[in-house]
């Protein structure tokens, strides 16, 4: 959503996402995709050269794409078991709105 | 590769999330210079900002109000120093110890020193992604990411959310 208020606005945007699909759906102009856990759009801390190879790839696309919906996902493998990163990414507590629906729900059971 | 957007998700996100195009008419403002002479900005949505300089977004109001969340931005300075993190969705021990999970400035540095972009921009911004709707951030804070970024010659932006 800020891509496209700042697109309209004359700024050319890319947006580099782990919810390509979604960034599409809404008709962001340029996507990078990375399939990495949330929190982490650039990868893994310490790890320039990941870091290096998103951003770079951003920047191409920003600089380079022709056309409105350019998509370019980034062929990185998340160098974490799946289970281990989906449990890194969370909070360590449970967020206001997430505590809330899960209190909601222990009063209706 | 095509990345799988709900790989680090709960099953149930998928069925949820995965939309179909919702039609939105397309934005496109071309990219008008080489990228070796752009000047080229960053937006993050991970709550970041200066730590020790800039307040904190207001998570307390959060914490009162669950569907509230701070429309506000930080405007960070492409040398500032220890960056903070103040976001209630996602773990931000990985941007504490390296802000460039988030907001790339160093990496971004090192395109600038080898001529691959010409600049990083004098200003960088960040919001809070945790948003109950989405009226602030089109009435105040986009317009207001959009003059700074105008203001100070930007040629392009790479946003991220967290």
């Amino acid at each position: 959503m800020l891509a496209r208020l700042l697109e309209a606005a004359g700024l050319p945007t890319v947006v580099v996402t782990m919810m390509p699909s979604i960034a599409s759906a809404l008709g962001a102009p340029r996507i990078v995709g990375v399939e990495f856990p949330f929190g982490h759009a650039y990868g893994m801390p310490h790890d320039r050269a990941m870091q290096r190879r998103v951003l770079l790839t951003a920047v191409t696309v920003l600089a380079g794409a022709t056309q409105p919906g350019t998509r370019v996902d980034v062929d990185i493998e998340w160098p974490q078991e799946t289970r281990e990163a989906y449990r890194s990414w969370q909070p360590t507590e449970p967020s206001p709105i997430v505590a809330q629906m899960l209190e909601r729900r222990r009063q209706n059971r | 590769m095509i990345v799988d957007s709900f790989r680090f998700l709960p099953h149930s996100f998928r069925a949820a999330y995965d939309l179909e195009p919702v039609g939105a008419p397309q934005v496109w403002t071309d990219f008008a210079v080489r990228l070796g002479e752009a000047s080229i900005a960053l937006l993050s949505t991970a709550g970041l900002y200066v730590e020790g300089i800039q307040e904190p977004y207001d998570l307390d109001r959060e914490r009162a109000e669950p569907t509230w969340g701070d429309p506000s931005h930080r405007v960070i300075p492409h040398n500032a120093g220890q960056l903070g993190m103040a976001h209630l969705h996602v773990n931000d021990a990985d941007t504490r110890a390296d802000r460039n999970v988030s907001l790339p400035l160093d990496v971004l540095a090192e395109l600038v020193a080898e001529g691959v972009v010409g600049a990083s921009s004098p200003n960088h911004a960040s919001v809070m992604g945790y948003q109950g709707d989405l009226n602030g951030w089109r009435d105040v804070t986009a317009p207001a990411i959009t003059q700074l970024l105008t203001e100070q010659h930007t040629n392009g932006v790479v946003l991220a959310p967290a």
